[in-house]
């Protein structure tokens, strides 16, 4: 059972890699505009990037 | 505004689909072999082909080696597309790939010679275990470079998925290690030698399940979980 405390503690890093993740998305403005996006794959004549692919 | 042209890799694309393909026949041949099995006991007519033997290899196979090459290749076509920017490095997706590849063959030898841990979908032994930590830390250092290079500000949901299936997907591989006594790792952290109570404690909190995992990163899919 003293395993636990290994788990407890690599659970409780993931938890703050999380939040320390959510906060840094939120600080960017990656919530900003989040219907955008689900329109613009949608669309591919407004690429001003040409897609090829080389070998 | 310059105009830009990317190039993506189309080749890694292509062969993981390949990969996707050729498991999946080989995989649901293997299962059809188990399901037959069952009302023909006849057909257990060598060592290497049991029942015993074949299922673990079925489940192996359809869910890393057609479900998991399955999702590399969507993951390695849309993860490009949406970050407008080529993979992060063409040699790290060349080593995932192929080690991947010799992942699933060792697993192939393995699983019908008999060498298994016993537990359900983590029969592999603890070798291909440590070679599926190194080749998922491979994966993960492309997909964080890709991102991390990435052209296009918003980050589409799916890469928060791919992130997670990262974070989720290869789980059962690296948390069977501390279970496993032959490899010393209890010693090496001063863990608790009562392996099977220790195996399940990090069974039960860490590996969450390669099927949810799998899904977490088909948002279509979810309902399933």
């Amino acid at each position: 059972m003293e395993i636990m405390f290994i788990l407890i503690a690599i659970s409780l890093a993931i938890v703050i890699f999380f939040l320390i993740a959510f906060i840094w998305a939120v600080k960017d403005g990656q919530f900003e505009d989040c219907h955008t996006p689900s329109i613009k794959i949608l669309l591919d004549d407004q690429n001003p990037y040409k897609e090829e692919s080389v070998k | 505004m310059k105009e830009e042209t990317i190039y993506y890799d189309n080749v890694i694309v292509r062969n993981f689909a390949f990969a996707t393909v050729l498991w999946g026949i080989v995989g649901m041949l293997v299962g059809i072999i188990v399901a037959l099995q069952m009302p023909f006991p006849f057909l257990n007519f060598s060592q290497y082909l049991t029942f015993g033997r074949l299922r673990p290899l079925h489940t192996n196979a359809v869910i890393f080696a057609f479900v998991g090459n399955g999702i590399f290749m969507g993951l390695y076509y849309s993860l490009q597309r949406v970050c407008k920017t080529r993979m992060f490095s063409d040699a790290l997706s060349k080593i995932h790939f192929w080690g991947w590849q010799g992942i699933i063959v060792a697993a192939a030898i393995t699983l019908p010679l008999g060498l298994s841990s016993g537990k359900e979908y983590a029969e592999l032994e603890w070798p291909i275990d440590i070679a599926i930590t190194l080749i998922w830390v491979v994966f993960g250092l492309n997909l964080m470079g890709t991102i991390a290079k990435r052209r296009v500000h918003h980050m589409y949901v799916a890469v928060w998925f791919y992130l997670s299936y990262f974070f989720c997907g290869g789980n059962p591989s690296y948390f069977q290690l501390p279970g496993n006594p032959s490899i010393g790792f209890q010693k090496l952290f001063h863990i608790c030698r009562s392996s099977r109570c220790l195996d399940a404690m990090v069974v039960w909190t860490q590996c969450r399940g390669i099927f949810p995992d799998h899904t977490l990163s088909r948002p279509d899919v979810l309902f399933l979980a």
